[in-house]
């Protein structure tokens, strides 16, 4: 391979006749044709840039169809065609259609390269002159650069047969269970002291009905005792390098100052401990839990927490009343955290969603006006193992409600915060209405602005609650106040609302408002991107390989999605992810390694001054310092070819294999050709 | 910019015509072609009980290209720029703004049959434009003795304390300086309008 | 001493004399020289720009051009009128958000032989340079009466917090400014639910029945608040629910009086001036019988600030949620 790239290297410029070039410019029906005249681009490569080595160009409507492939391949097998330029779309959708087009033909794969004059060119322009006179410089760089192109091969790797999942709400449960169940081991990592995520904390789940404890609690325990699961509770990951089927990740195990050995999870030490504290966590904020506690009943694992910063032993070192009253003695203050390495294959993230913060909006009062409940609280509010017991009562803790009203869209489709549609608000809305209807009897009015129930028995269950008379009123809520003035809105809380289908302002006096918050990310949401290397949204929802192709990978190799850490989504969405990137995973496992893309950078060891400047640019902490030598070197397994180091490398000792400085000079020099018939002008912006 | 795209084509709904007019005329950041019909303005709105459309209702009716009831409806003549649908607004439409726009509309087509409110404008405007500055006592006198004669024993008691406790003066204000400059300004301003 | 440039307002000279008198008092304790800029004119209030688009601009922005040319050392504008302040921001920023709608204004600002930059000026509100720049600190150490006892209702009005025109400085529906100035000040605030809604605005000209209700309803949340005034930053809410109280009490049937007066007479007041001195007694809603309720008492010593201790309270009352500390931005 050596001796054949350094041939390749040094003939290309000189000895265009070994270079067969074969142009394949794509119609995408009408995606590029409509804007770019493609005949005219194939035209003029074929005149053009024969002296550049061209020796066959062409235009089809499909490229990446079979009939389009078969065009390449017949070139390549019957007119020796050696260099390959696709113009056709983003190398993101088709590289890997062409390139396998080449293989399968009997040309090394690299010799292929793929332009795009859709994204970059027919997708953004209107101007067609223009745009033909940009695809021809487009084409040009692909051709000049394709003359430097070697040929590559594929680095394998194996694969290491156990997973990490992070997050333990219902999305990493379901893909733990998918791989333990399949034979491979599995570290289950949550933040908090108990499994569950958000879906503990509900009565029932739309649109069935069904008891959200009923369903959960089964599937956590199968995880809190898999024999191939290592549930690892109140811990969070510290650190994460390798690559794909070989990461190694460090785990810190949170002290529970608890023996989980020989604790029973009798319960008897957070009946003793004195001190109260507000629950804001599980039981939103509604409730009050212990300084040693479980968060709810059915948590697993069953050994309790001590919260070290409400405990009246590490304030103020006295008490110590769970130890004293602990039958198995479990108790250890001085328990301290522990650090666990782990080596993995491949990562699934399932850290979910946080609620939007009602007090965001001052006008809807919550925090001001005791009555105004967002929809966790009153998700805990109407659970028979919440605070109240399941009754459904006004902030007093005693009076039923009468009249309730349900406000959607609270912090979703709304510029001045989230822009997106929060998705589960409306049929949780809707859930609420007739848990209220069926715990009081009160009148319940949903404020929306436009009922989104798409899935399936969605909106049948909306016909539900019409038959069950909630009064629906289209309309965003203005603001809520304090009701004053007249006898039927004193002591209420009166929402103003435009009713849209009558057209009239109106004010309604209800005793108790829910606000249906939206979701958002999480808080370190863009920390967590960070450390796994992958990228998240401008909010924080981490982004998928493809949005519609491929919803469940990302675009670093081995680290995969389920549920709504990716985006907003209900329960069967949340699990149907787990259980694809579970799959995903276990097809890998099975094929025992991986091909990673040749596209690496390489350290000429000779030309590195030892700067070190390039040491920490490496998003994939792929580049090691050998302090010895005083030489820095990129691990091509960890490398992911983003060219970073390439750039910043002062001594421009390193290169990119498949993007050296020779190729994208030459790519440029192409773009910039004098032969593309008249300068590209700028194109006018429409006023 | 939403609006440019849809000019690219040749558009014969009357509704859509209708609504750029309004777009162009506030300016194009105010946004109305993204308004949802959530109905936030109108359900904020202190004078919405007075309006005989929300604000919401009138911008459908833009869309709807019904321009008469758009111009001859009282609703912006009922804003009182209080700002407070544009700040509630979750597609940040500048809906008071868009009020204006209409007003200034209505004006120049003498659509709107109640004169209180123009009336009101341009008295106030002839002050400035005479003055350079308002002139409270002269405005309100000519627009009570036009309007709201009856209103006007009512209202005595007040003028005489306002004048007694010096809040209010009989003489029309001093002529600024500059009067002569910002006739030029307002004059050159409004043959700029009416060119555009 | 801060030197600002400062655009009156045509208010402060007729309806307005009690905010411009107390104004003047209050400039030099507070350490700040305003700078009023040379013939300014009106700025058309909400009137003009209902009439047409451009002239009312062009009427505004010669109050820029001038300003500008003024400029020395300070690009900073002070305007202490809710619809000046708001015109006068809403002009700078149309001029620099769509520049070829500020190449018109200037255009027409050019047979005045005048040319304003837009974004050349900083534009603000007399409230929050005192809150911001001066500082409660300055304001607290100039009080020589505290006004103990005496409860007020912070009211603001709508335009001035409300649209985001050179940047929101406060938050629109529930701003804080005038609540801590005021507490400053050493006065009982009462929280007051309406402090930026609607005074009715040129309703009482041209639509007095809508005008009146929600004066009624600005006026009665006061009086339920236990408020003993309001205190506006606003010559036009002052004017409507001091002047229209009388007609709109006579429309209802009522019998409110509110007095409502500006934060610069009870910051004056504070301050130990003489009622009359800044403007006391030009509102037609008497203010003065209400400052007897200031109480010289020397206060008991404050109580340290209440850790919040976990604890249960007795009783089934579920807990409010826990609200930012103030000032504590959660956006
Ligand atoms: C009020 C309300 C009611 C709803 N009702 C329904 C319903 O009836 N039916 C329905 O289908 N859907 C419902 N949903 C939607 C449902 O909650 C979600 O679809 C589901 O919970 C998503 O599960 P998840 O695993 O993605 O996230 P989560 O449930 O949020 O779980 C994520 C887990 O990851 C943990 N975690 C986070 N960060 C880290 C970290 N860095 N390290 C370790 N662990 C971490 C968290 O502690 C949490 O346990 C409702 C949502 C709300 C807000
Ligand atoms: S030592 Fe801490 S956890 Fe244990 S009982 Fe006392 S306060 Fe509770
Ligand atoms: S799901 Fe419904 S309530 Fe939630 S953001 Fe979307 S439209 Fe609004
Ligand atoms: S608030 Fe905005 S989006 Fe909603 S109806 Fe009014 S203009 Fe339209
Ligand atoms: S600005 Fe005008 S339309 Fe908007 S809420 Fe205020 S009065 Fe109504």
């Amino acid at each position: 391979m050596n001796a054949e790239r350094q041939e390749g290297a040094s003939a290309a410029p000189d000895a265009p006749e070994d270079l067969r070039i074969g142009v394949y410019v794509c119609h995408c029906g009408s995606n590029i044709a409509g804007t770019v005249d493609v005949g005219a681009v194939r035209a003029w490569a074929e005149t053009n840039l024969r002296d550049r080595g061209v020796v066959v160009a062409r235009d089809y409507r499909f490229m990446c169809s079979s009939l389009g492939q078969e065009l390449i391949e017949e070139d390549i097998r019957e007119r020796g065609v050696n260099r390959v330029v696709v113009a056709a779309c983003s190398p993101h959708l088709h590289e890997r259609t062409f390139r396998t087009a080449c293989e399968n033909a009997g040309l090394n794969p690299y010799l292929c390269e793929l332009v795009s004059i859709r994204e970059q060119d027919s997708w953004v322009h209107s101007d067609r002159a223009a745009a033909t006179d940009k695809a021809r410089a487009i084409v040009a760089g692909g051709v000049e650069r394709v003359r430097h192109h070697e040929e590559l091969r594929p680095l394998r790797v194996p694969i290491h047969p156990a997973t990490l999942v992070v997050g333990g709400g219902i999305g990493g449960i379901s893909a733990a269970l998918e791989l333990a169940n399949a034979g491979y081991p599995v570290y289950l990592v949550e933040r908090e002291p108990s499994l569950g995520g958000h879906m503990a904390q509900f009565d029932k789940t739309f649109p069935t009905l069904d008891c959200s404890a009923c369903i959960l609690t089964p599937r956590m325990v199968e995880a809190g005792s898999h024999p191939n699961i290592t549930l690892l509770t109140y811990s969070e990951v510290e650190n994460v390098s390798g690559y794909v089927g070989n990461f190694t990740v460090t785990i810190r195990r949170r002290a529970r100052q608890v023996d989980e050995e020989t604790c029973t999870g009798c319960g008897v030490c957070w009946e003793k401990c004195p001190v109260n504290v507000i629950d804001t966590h599980f039981e939103a904020g509604l409730g009050y839990r212990k300084a040693i506690y479980v968060p709810f009943a059915q948590a697993v694992p069953k050994y309790p927490v001590i919260d070290r910063e409400h405990c009246t032993y590490y304030l103020k070192g006295t008490c110590k009343a769970c130890e004293k009253f602990c039958p198995p003695q479990a108790i250890r203050f001085d328990q301290e955290d522990e650090i666990l390495t782990v080596e993995v294959g491949n990562i699934v993230l399932a850290t979910g969603f946080k609620l939007f913060d009602a007090r965001r909006i001052p006008q809807y009062g919550y925090g001001r006006l005791p009555n105004v409940f967002t929809s966790l609280e009153f998700e805990r509010l109407s659970n028979a193992a919440g605070p109240t017991g399941g009754r459904v009562v006004l902030r007093d803790g005693v009076t039923e409600p009468k009249s309730v009203g349900i406000v959607h869209c609270v912090g979703s489709r709304d510029r001045a915060y989230n822009n997106y549609c929060s998705a589960i608000c409306c049929m949780q809305s809707l859930k609420f209405a007739h848990l209220v209807r069926e715990h009081t009897g009160a009148t319940v009015y949903e404020f929306y602005i436009d009922m989104r129930t798409p899935a399936k028995g969605y909106d049948e269950f909306y016909q539900r609650l019409l038959e069950e008379g909630t009064v629906f009123i289209r309309g965003k809520v203005a603001a809520i106040s304090p009701g004053a003035g007249t006898p039927e809105e004193d002591g209420k809380l009166v929402i103003h609302v435009e009713d849209t289908l009558a057209g009239r302002q109106r004010r309604i006096p209800v005793d108790m408002v829910i606000l249906s918050a939206g979701i958002e990310p999480q808080d370190d949401a863009k920390e967590v991107a960070k450390q796994f290397g992958i990228s998240c949204s401008f909010e924080g929802w981490m982004i998928e390989r493809h949005p519609k192709l491929d919803p469940v990978a990302t675009m670093t190799e081995g680290v995969l999605l389920a549920g709504t850490v990716q985006g907003p989504k209900d329960i069967p969405a949340t699990v149907a992810q787990g259980a694809a990137a579970s799959a995903r995973i276990l097809g890998r496992i099975q094929q025992g390694e991986i091909a990673l893309e040749p596209v690496r950078a390489t350290v000429d060891a000779s030309m590195c001054s030892g700067c070190r400047i390039c040491n920490d640019l490496c998003p994939f902490n792929a580049i090691v310092f050998h302090e010895d030598r005083m030489v820095t070197e990129v691990n091509p397994a960890l490398c992911q070819g983003c060219g970073t180091c390439i750039a910043a490398c002062p001594a421009g000792a390193i290169s990119g294999t498949g993007f050296s400085n020779e190729q994208i000079l030459a790519q440029i020099e192409g773009l910039l050709m004098e032969r593309v018939a008249r300068p590209v002008e700028r194109e006018a912006v429409p006023a | 910019m939403v609006l440019a795209e849809s000019t690219n084509h040749a558009i014969a709904d009357p509704g859509r015509v209708f609504l750029e007019e309004v777009i162009a005329r506030t300016g194009p950041s105010c946004r109305l072609d993204m308004c949802i019909q959530c109905g936030t303005c109108g359900g904020s709105c202190p004078s919405a009980d007075d309006m005989d459309h929300t604000p919401r209702t009138l911008f459908a009716m833009i869309r709807a290209g019904m321009r008469e009831q758009v111009l001859r409806s009282n609703t912006p003549w009922m804003c009182v720029s209080c700002y407070l649908c544009t700040v509630r607004c979750p597609q940040d439409v500048r809906i008071t703004d868009v009020m204006y726009t209409l007003k200034n509309m209505a004006v120049a087509s003498h659509a709107y049959p109640d004169s209180t409110a123009p009336d009101f404008s341009r008295a106030f405007i002839r002050n400035v434009e005479t003055f350079g500055r308002s002139f409270e006592v002269g405005l309100t006198a000519q627009h009570y003795l036009r309007h709201y004669l009856t209103r006007l024993p009512s209202m005595a008691p007040m003028g005489i304390s306002m004048l007694r406790s010096g809040r209010m003066g009989l003489t029309p204000p001093r002529r600024i300086r500059g009067m002569r400059g910002l006739k030029r300004i307002l004059a050159r301003a409004k043959a700029l309008e009416a060119a555009s | 001493m801060s030197e600002y440039l400062y655009y009156p307002g045509c208010s402060m000279d007729s309806s307005g004399r009690s905010y411009r008198d107390s104004l003047e008092a209050v400039t030099a304790p507070l350490g700040i020289t305003l700078r009023e800029i040379d013939d300014w004119n009106c700025c058309g209030a909400t009137e003009y720009l209902g009439l047409s688009r451009l002239p009312a601009y062009a009427l505004i922005a010669r109050n820029l051009a001038l300003a500008e040319q003024a400029r020395n050392g300070t690009n900073t504008l002070v305007a202490p009128c809710s619809a000046c302040f708001l015109n006068l921001s809403k002009t700078n920023h149309a001029m620099a958000e769509d520049a070829a709608f500020g190449a018109q204004v200037n255009d027409a600002l050019a047979a005045g032989d005048l040319h304003y930059d837009p974004d050349s000026l900083r534009i603000r509100h007399l409230l929050d340079v005192v809150v911001r720049e001066v500082g409660l600190e300055t304001v607290r150490s100039r009080v020589t009466r505290p006004l103990r006892g005496l409860k007020l209702a912070p009211y603001l009005g709508c335009m001035v917090p409300r649209p985001d025109y050179d940047g929101r400085w406060s938050d629109p529906e529930h701003p804080s400014e005038l609540d801590r100035l005021l507490a400053a000040l050493g006065a009982e605030v009462v929280d007051y639910p309406l402090k930026t809604e609607c005074c009715g605005g040129h309703m009482t000209q041209i639509g007095p029945s809508t005008a009146f209700s929600m004066i009624r309803r600005l006026v009665d949340a006061a009086e339920r608040a236990g408020a003993d005034m309001m205190v506006t930053i606003c010559p036009m809410c002052q004017m409507n629910i001091d002047a229209f109280q009388g007609e709109m009490n006579a429309h209802f049937h009522t019998s409110h009086r509110m007095p409502i007066v500006f934060f610069t007479q009870v910051m004056g007041l504070a301050f130990g001036m003489a009622p009359e001195a800044v403007g006391f007694g030009r509102e037609l809603v008497d203010a003065r019988p209400a400052l007897a309720r200031i109480s010289d008492e020397p206060v008991p010593e404050a109580e340290p600030a209440r850790v919040r201790r976990p604890g249960r309270p007795k009783g089934p009352a579920l807990p409010m949620p826990q609200m930012p500390e103030a000032g504590e931005v959660t956006r």
